[in-house]
């Protein structure tokens, strides 16, 4: 697989032995990276398909130090692309041969916690799941929870607004997030909103979150903490068609319930789910959904019970509510494990992300099940109901001739039913590479062309994180996407749903 | 001029392109009293008006910019929903006959209501749009699904912008459920600095607020007064408010109002006729906990300040000067926003509070990306 990336720089390759020695100046010690047994972590991130050593990994400590870098990269050309931890699914973090790698690694310390005002100032390579961690004991925690919050870094979060199995109910990274430190590609320091709920002048810090690493480097991010709920319940409903299950998610909703979490898996999706971790699914269904209500424990039983209603309403063939929080997260059991459960059915799979109306879900899944048989290569669904996006894992086998480019094939027509439907490219995974070159499926030129000004506002001479979100102008190959093979998940110890 | 559709008003921005002219959009024109006099031509887009797309169970609502905003809380709560930012007409605070706000003027201006505590502000709820850059080019951005996040999320950009960016004919907006019940529950007499605390208290609580202010005694006639809002189904809303009332404030408890009592309270954090009328009226943002010590600075009078958010927000209508209200702002880690003020005052204080160099430069940049030749530069802020 290749993938059209910026044409390198000859020059800057060069002149490596003098950008070392220049970055050295700035970051001393073990800062940075040159050997190529130091560069090889650094090859590639969560999108394992694209490999590529960078030109020289640099691991600041602090913002002055990021400064100096972006400043003297900026000064001499020399692009740079900033790196969390690593989990990204689209190649947001992909080096290039001749870019400097910088790596955030370093800035791991939580800065400060407002237990009153429920406000964390931390930095960036600050994980997601450690920022709860810090507030656990105040009843406090932050909402958005990506799969991989184990290990994916607050920064990380900023650059692909971030989401989680619950932000239909609770938002996504950037309605969680309150304020930015920004270094800019030329080296000056600004701030983006801050401890108050609206910040002056234009929202820039609404155009930060969601940029991949394009516009800036975050150097601290201010986030809002939540009253973690009081408790949390679960319904395993099972359906005979997508379409009943579809039409239960829109019921509940229209019942003005806005779920903390609401999951579709197809019949594919439950039958390997189930062999996998043994949650007790029904089989004789063709979809179920988990639908997780919190709040406080009046709020948690009269939900339970409208849910109920409504599923025995809209032809539940079955609806099971968890007793105690073993039972809930046995529900969840089978839809976290999902992805590896997948796995099982072919030496390979292909993890899609694409976002649609729901109301199209049952013509979506319908034409997906006849690409399915034009391709000749099965999948699995799973699908955050809630909010539309569509998590399709197509089973294919590397080792057989024309396989992989017609799984690839397959995986571009379903993200092109998306948007032919009304929806959108990604759902939580970002552009980054993966995606760049089906923008134009979504976006017109002109649409293009507003974005790509703004980028240049932030940094006139795009060195920051090139080749990344936006086509390139020519298309030499499809995009890849997560690719699994052999059951070998790109960091494995990373949960995926 | 108004133009019907988006090639007439592409047509009026090329031209104003062609002739070095600038023009200032307008949807009811309510917040026209906001910012320095300005004499560039108006663009009413009040022609792009009406539904476009709303499927109530998907949760988004797609409108013509220029649809005023009470035809959009009709529709809304025809189907038992509402938008969460709590969008009001501002037209009230410059004497302005209700209903002539409109949904993209309310948008661009980012106004929010109390509930933007909880909920988000308009950035949040803002999904996608169809406008022209200032340099006339016809452009979407967003999506019309609840989860947008393919591309550069612009609709947060061009949310409060003011008309500076583009010209947006059409937003989707994302829509929610509207609480079955609401229940309002006030402690009486706490000093500003007790009600953050009460206040900051119930949100780190399982009492899920959706709003909470305070009223000092000047405005109510007698003793101040911190309200909470408690909203959602009837059970977890009876739930919750015991969880209210059970809090001490050194010896004052929270207790329920009546319905009427807490309808005057979060519309009175709306229209503000509480506080003085046509003289200037400031909007401080700040981190809540500063609510209180802003005051304190400010030495302001208990009659001349309204705080919403948690002490997040003051409104503040009083004499002190604009440097030294800016200056504690900022010095607090915080901003003002002259809302309304004579022409006198508007020329010589600008709207927004003032952006350190480097952000400026930033701001400047973003605007050129949208509007090369300044069309909408329009001197106004």
């Amino acid at each position: 697989m290749t993938i059209c990336m910026p044409e390198v720089d000859a020059d800057v390759l060069a002149r490596r032995e003098q950008i070392v020695v220049a970055l050295r100046r700035i970051v001393p010690g073990e800062g940075v990276i040159s050997e190529p047994t130091g560069l090889r972590p650094y090859e590639s991130d969560g999108l394992t398909a694209y490999r590529q050593m960078p030109l020289v990994v640099v691991l600041p400590e602090t913002v002055e130090q990021v400064s100096q870098i972006l400043a003297w990269c900026h000064a001499e050309k020399i692009r740079v692309v900033p790196r969390g931890s690593g989990t990204s699914l689209s190649g947001g973090a992909l080096p290039l041969a001749d870019a400097v790698l910088l790596g955030l690694g370093k800035f791991n310390h939580i800065l400060d916690i407002d237990y009153d005002d429920r406000v964390a100032v931390v930095q960036p390579g600050v994980t997601n799941l450690a920022i709860s961690k810090a507030v656990e004991h105040a009843g406090l925690y932050y909402a958005p929870d990506p799969s991989s919050q184990i290990a994916c870094s607050i920064g990380g979060n900023v650059a692909e607004n971030s989401g989680g199995v619950h932000c239909l109910k609770y938002g996504l990274t950037t309605n969680n997030v309150l304020g930015v430190e920004l270094v800019l590609m030329d080296g000056q320091v600004v701030r983006l909103g801050g401890r108050s709920l609206d910040g002056p002048g234009l929202d820039l810090l609404g155009v930060v979150v969601g940029s991949e690493g394009l516009v800036g480097v975050v150097t601290e991010v201010t986030v809002r903490l939540l009253a973690r709920p009081e408790t949390a319940r679960a319904l395993l409903i099972g359906f005979d068609s997508v379409e009943g299950a579809g039409a239960c998610v829109a019921a509940v909703i229209a019942a003005g319930i806005i779920p903390a979490g609401m999951e579709m898996m197809d019949r594919p999706a439950i039958h390997a789910a189930e062999v996998f971790v043994g949650a007790g699914y029904p089989l004789d269904v063709e979809a179920l959904l988990i639908v997780e209500l919190d709040g406080v424990e009046a709020e948690c039983d009269f939900l339970i019970g409208e849910v109920e209603r409504i599923a025995s309403t809209h032809g539940a063939l079955q609806v099971r509510i968890s007793r105690d929080e073993e039972e809930r997260n046995r529900f969840w059991a089978g839809r976290k494990a999902a992805f590896p459960a997948v796995s099982r059915l072919a030496p390979d799979y292909y993890c899609m992300d694409g976002t649609i109306p729901r109301r199209q879900l049952p013509f979506v899944l319908e034409r997906i099940g006849e690409m399915s048989r034009e391709y000749g290569l099965g999948v699995a669904n799973v699908f955050h109901a809630g909010d539309g996006n569509l998590h399709p894992l197509i089973l294919y086998d590397a080792n057989r001739p024309g396989e992989l480019d017609r799984a690839e094939a397959f995986g571009n027509d379903i993200l092109r039913l998306c948007v032919s439907v009304g929806g959108v490219l990604t759902g939580e995974h970002g552009v980054g590479i993966e995606k760049r070159d089906l923008m134009p499926e979504m976006f017109g030129p002109a649409d293009l062309e507003v974005q790509e000004q703004v980028k240049r506002a932030f940094d006139p001479q795009l060195l920051l994180n090139p080749g990344k979100v936006f086509p390139t102008l020519h298309r030499c190959a499809e995009a890849g996407r997560m690719h699994v093979h052999g059951g070998q998940l790109p960091f494995a110890d990373i949960p995926r749903f | 001029m108004r133009p019907a559709d988006q090639a007439e008003l592409t047509a009026i921005i090329a031209d104003a392109n062609a002739r070095h002219t600038r023009l200032r959009l307008r949807g009811g024109g309510t917040k026209d009293a906001v910012g320095a006099p300005c004499s560039a031509a108006l663009v009413d887009m009040r022609g792009f008006s009406g539904v476009i797309d709303y499927d109530p169970s998907e949760l988004v609502l797609t409108v013509g910019a220029g649809t005023p905003l009470t035809e959009i809380e009709q529709l809304l709560a025809k189907h038992c929903q509402m938008l969460a930012f709590e969008p009001w007409d501002a037209g009230c605070l410059f004497g302005k006959a209700p209903g002539e706000a409109t949904i993209g003027g309310t948008v661009m201006a980012g106004l929010s209501g109390s509930q933007r505590l909880t909920q988000g502000s308009a950035r949040d709820h803002f999904l996608g749009l169809k406008g022209v850059t200032g340099g006339g080019s016809s452009f979407t951005a967003g999506a019309k699904v609840v989860k947008n996040v393919t591309g550069y999320d612009l609709p947060k950009l061009l949310a409060g912008s003011w008309g500076r960016l583009a010209a947006v004919t059409e937003l989707t907006l994302k829509v929610l459920p509207r609480p079955a019940s609401s229940l309002t529950v006030v402690a009486e007499g706490l000093t500003p600095r007790q009600a953050w605390r009460a206040m900051a208290t119930l949100l780190g609580s399982n009492a899920e607020l959706a709003a909470a202010a305070h009223l000092p005694a000047g405005t109510t006639g007698g003793v101040s007064m911190t309200a909470v809002r408690v909203q959602g189904f009837s059970p977890s809303v009876e739930a919750r408010c015991q969880i209210v009332e059970a809090l001490d404030t050194e010896g004052r408890r929270f207790t329920r109002v009546g319905a009427d009592a807490a309808q005057s309270i979060w519309e009175a954090l709306q229209s503000l006729r509480l506080l003085k009328e046509g003289g200037p009226l400031w909007r401080i943002s700040l981190p809540a906990r500063c609510g209180p010590d802003f005051l304190a600075q400010l030495g302001a009078s208990n009659s001349e300040w309204l705080m919403d958010w948690a002490g997040g927000l003051i409104w503040y209508a009083g004499p002190t000067d604009a440097a030294t209200i800016r200056c504690l702002a900022g010095g607090l880690g915080g901003h003002a926003i002259l809302m309304r003020g004579d022409e006198e005052l508007r020329m010589n204080v600008p709207a927004f509070h003032p952006l350190p160099a480097a952000t400026a430069a930033l701001e400047s940049a973003v605007r050129r990306a949208f509007d090369g030749a300044g069309v909408f530069d329009t001197g106004r802020f």
